[in-house]
């Protein structure tokens, strides 16, 4: 795990995380088996239902990669994760704990608009109850209120984020850093050209501020926006191989969500492994920082 | 500089005709400075090779000194232009097509490498011209990226286009897949003559709907589904399983998730059947790739399937092959249309005539000696004998090609190092690595992770559950550490384009590295 992880807004910081883990840290894989023999969290209790969001039509490209990384974390960290693809038609899975979106073309964005907002309300309601989402671009948009095209026709969003986007005459590309209260700093790489505006006063904040690039709109310096525990961002890249601190948030929510405490089991190796993966993310970060847009 | 505007690219084929009648018609107003524009243009090119410049600048002056040029010095053609576009494999293909003319008797002027915009076509023209002007040539095979095969369609309008695939590649040139078929479009309503198309890639099997009578559409393609599962075209890939996923990420898929899995539960192979259906809808192909060897490929066509031994390796080549037979394929058959006409001597010389006739009479024999004498383009493919051991350089640009390049079997305990830059022709964003899966590689692992992002690979083989062996950012350093540590195995080099340029003049320094047709 990264050494200091933002907090699920629904459960403050109460939740013992740190120590468990901690705890664990450094046993020998017998007494690895014990514990985990005695924990009351038995190998049933570990799963956790990660649902991608429209994969065939808004995957515009690399954000694949923010579910291999929690799908692999979460097993590094001693959980099963399983993965519903899930696309327009088929049926909602009965849990879902943690749900992943990327960004599509004007094309996949019409193909989805029916069953999006067919969908409308349960997704409202799952982020109410406080279920981490992570929306990149085309889906991001369509979170927000409504998306008003270049030919002035509105699509009406789900209103999860206090939100709005106008179509924009010409892409914004590039490497982007940005400044996160919640989470430190953030590396992506934007490709959009739609402009979000985020309601003043509303619930809704933005994920962070531009230190390098474009962000929402190229006017106010935020990007991304968040509300409870939904992230909505342009940071492809993809985000959650760079930004490690993010995938860990998204899944210490949804495991406290489901099983009311977070608590790693695992092994010397696993550990090592995940301390590889954040010391190559760290290093890719560093260079990202400093290449041109 | 990404942010160009495509709306330059967003007219319609109409629009394309009218702005060529007008290229032809100041084509055609000669005015006094016209027979100087070779010397002029000539003359600014000894300059600018002098001083060491830029390949273009010579095609910038005699733009804007004779606009007609091009439209002039192209039309003298019998054969015409003969375009190649596309994603993936415009370089090799064009090389191919090139290389097989010729061989079989035709005067072929071709762009190099690099030059595969207007204004480098102008300039690599320029030596080739002679001083009134002529151009000794029987037929042009240009390579055009896809934003500028519209640029070049405004002003010249091909007997030929070649078109090859439809790939996520320079997204963050281009922006969205959707634009980079429509760019295509306009080539395939611009061709006069003959439109070969890949039947494979639904995107470019739909631009047959664009092309203009009286000029015919050709398709090349794939024999079996078991090709087809090494070419997946940019839908099959968005389909099922996301690409990036490795074989232990995809086994967390949930068992009610449908459309994932080609073996049905029961043991039956629903998708199977489906697969064949599809295959039937499929227009009927010219010239198919059907069977893969080691140095050997199987191509059918005329109802007969024969082997060809080819120079170039990987899957991806022997495709590019099936392309660039059809394709010659089709000039054959103009030839011997126009050699046989009444007025053939009108339009043609005596020599062009002779040429022209043997030519159109090349039989299969000599088609397939024509393919297997093609040598590979630039990191397409390359072999080279490095310190008495093979080392295999394959350029990667975007997930298809990367994908592919990786299922092209390989000598068992073959050493891998992969380049990565993010340069302007490289790919700033790193995201499209995240759509390949590696686990190809997971058996005899990865040696060495090199180029500006080195780190964004290791994290991405990390997370793959491959880990490399050592990560150096210098790519120098890492290449001649990776040669010394690996000296007797045969090694791969994966490299993008600019990583590429680097290693292969190093490896120039240590061993005979040929001549790829590199322009810039």
């Amino acid at each position: 795990m990264t050494d200091d992880m933002a907090t699920a807004d629904n459960t403050a910081t109460a939740d013992g995380t740190a120590v468990t883990g901690k705890t664990t840290m450094g046993r020998s894989e017998t007494e690895r088996e014990t514990h985990s023999m005695l924990s009351p969290t038995a190998p049933a209790d570990r799963r956790i239902d990660v649902l991608s969001l429209y994969p065939r039509d808004m995957n515009i490209y690399g954000d694949t990669g923010n579910i291999t990384v929690i799908l692999r974390r979460l097993e590094l960290l001693g959980y099963e994760p399983v993965l519903h693809l899930y696309n327009q038609g088929d049926a909602w899975p009965d849990q879902v704990d943690l749900i992943l979106g990327g960004g599509g073309q004007d094309s996949g964005q019409r193909k989805i608009q029916a069953d999006f907002a067919s969908r409308a309300d349960i997704l409202r309601d799952l982020a109410g109850k406080g279920v981490p989402m992570l929306l990149v671009c085309g889906l991001y948009q369509l979170f927000g209120r409504s998306f008003t095209t270049l030919e002035g026709d509105v699509l009406p969003g789900i209103g999860i984020f206090d939100a709005q986007t106008v179509g924009g005459t010409h892409r914004i590309i590039g490497n982007i850093t940005e400044q996160s209260t919640d989470f430190g700093t953030i590396i992506g790489y934007e490709n959009h050209s739609g402009k979000t505006t985020i309601d003043d006063g509303s619930a809704t904040r933005p994920l962070g501020t531009v230190a390098e690039g474009c962000g929402n709109n190229g006017e106010d310096r935020s990007e991304g926006a968040r509300v409870r525990n939904v992230i909505g961002t342009y940071c492809h890249g993809p985000l959650l191989p760079k930004n490690p601190r993010i995938a860990d948030f998204l899944i210490r929510t949804a495991v406290i969500n489901r099983y009311g405490s977070f608590t790693p089991t695992s092994t010397p190796e696993q550990k090592k492994e995940l301390e590889q993966l954040d010391l190559y993310a760290r290093r890719a970060s560093a260079v990202a920082q400093n290449r041109p847009r | 500089m990404a942010q160009q505007s495509l709306s330059a690219f967003e007219t319609s084929s109409q629009d394309d005709a009218a702005a060529r009648a007008a290229a032809a018609q100041s084509a055609d107003t000669h005015g006094f400075h016209e027979h100087l524009t070779p010397f002029v243009g000539k003359s600014v090119r000894a300059f600018s090779r002098l001083r060491g410049g830029g390949s273009s600048f010579p095609g910038l002056v005699v733009e804007r000194f004779d606009p007609g040029f091009l439209v002039r010095t192209l039309r003298q053609l019998p054969l015409g232009v003969l375009l190649v576009s596309g994603t993936n494999g415009k370089t090799t293909t064009t090389r191919m097509v090139a290389q097989m003319l010729s061989q079989l008797g035709l005067r072929v002027f071709t762009n190099p490498t690099g030059a595969n915009f207007v204004r480098g076509v102008i300039s690599s023209l320029l030596p080739k011209v002679s001083l009134g002007g002529r151009l000794d040539a029987d037929i042009a095979v240009l390579e055009l990226d896809e934003a500028y095969s519209v640029r070049f369609v405004r002003q010249v309008q091909p007997r030929y286009a070649l078109l090859l695939n439809v790939m996520r590649d320079q997204m963050d040139r281009f922006g969205e897949i959707d634009t980079t078929a429509r760019l295509l479009s306009h080539a395939a309503a611009a061709a006069s003559g003959t439109v070969i198309l890949n039947r494979e890639d639904r995107l470019v099997r739909s631009l047959a709907g664009y092309v203009k009578k009286p000029a015919t559409t050709r398709y090349f393609g794939l024999a079996s589904d078991a090709l087809r599962a090494l070419f997946p075209d940019d839908e099959s890939l968005q389909e099922g399983v996301p690409s990036g996923l490795c074989p232990q990420d995809a086994a967390r898929i949930a068992p009610e998730t449908t459309d994932t899995d080609s073996s049905g539960s029961d043991g039956t192979e629903p998708e199977a059947h489906q697969a064949d259906s599809d295959v039937a809808a499929l227009p009927q192909a010219d010239v198919l790739l059907s069977g893969i060897g080691t140095g050997s490929a199987d191509y059918t066509f005329d109802g007969q399937t024969r082997p060809a031994f080819l120079h170039v390796t990987g899957a991806y080549n022997m495709f590019n092959a099936a392309a660039a037979l059809a394709a010659v394929r089709a000039v054959i058959d103009d030839a011997r249309r126009m050699t046989d006409a009444t007025d053939a001597r009108e339009r043609l010389s005596v020599p062009q005539i002779t040429r022209l006739r043997r030519f159109a009479s090349s039989d299969t024999p000599a088609l397939l000696r024509a393919v297997s004498s093609v040598t590979p383009a630039f990191g397409r493919g390359e072999n080279l004998m490095v310190d008495g051991s093979p080392v295999e350089l394959v350029l990667v640009k975007n997930p298809a090609g990367f994908r592919l390049a990786l299922r092209t079997p390989r000598q068992k305990d073959t050493r891998t190092m992969i380049a990565i830059n993010d340069d302007y022709a490289d790919s700033r964003d790193m995201s499209w690595l995240w759509d390949v899966d590696f686990s190809p590689l997971a058996g005899d692992g990865v040696a060495m992770v090199s180029g500006m992002r080195a780190w964004d690979m290791a994290l991405r083989l990390q997370y793959s559950r491959i880990h490399p062996e050592q990560v150096r950012q210098d790519v120098p350093a890492a290449l001649s550490t990776f040669l010394d540590d690996h000296a007797d195995a045969p090694k791969t080099i994966f490299c993008t384009y600019t990583a590429m340029l680097a290693i292969r003049h190093l490896l120039s320094q240590r061993a005979d590295v040929p001549d790829a047709g590199v322009g810039a």
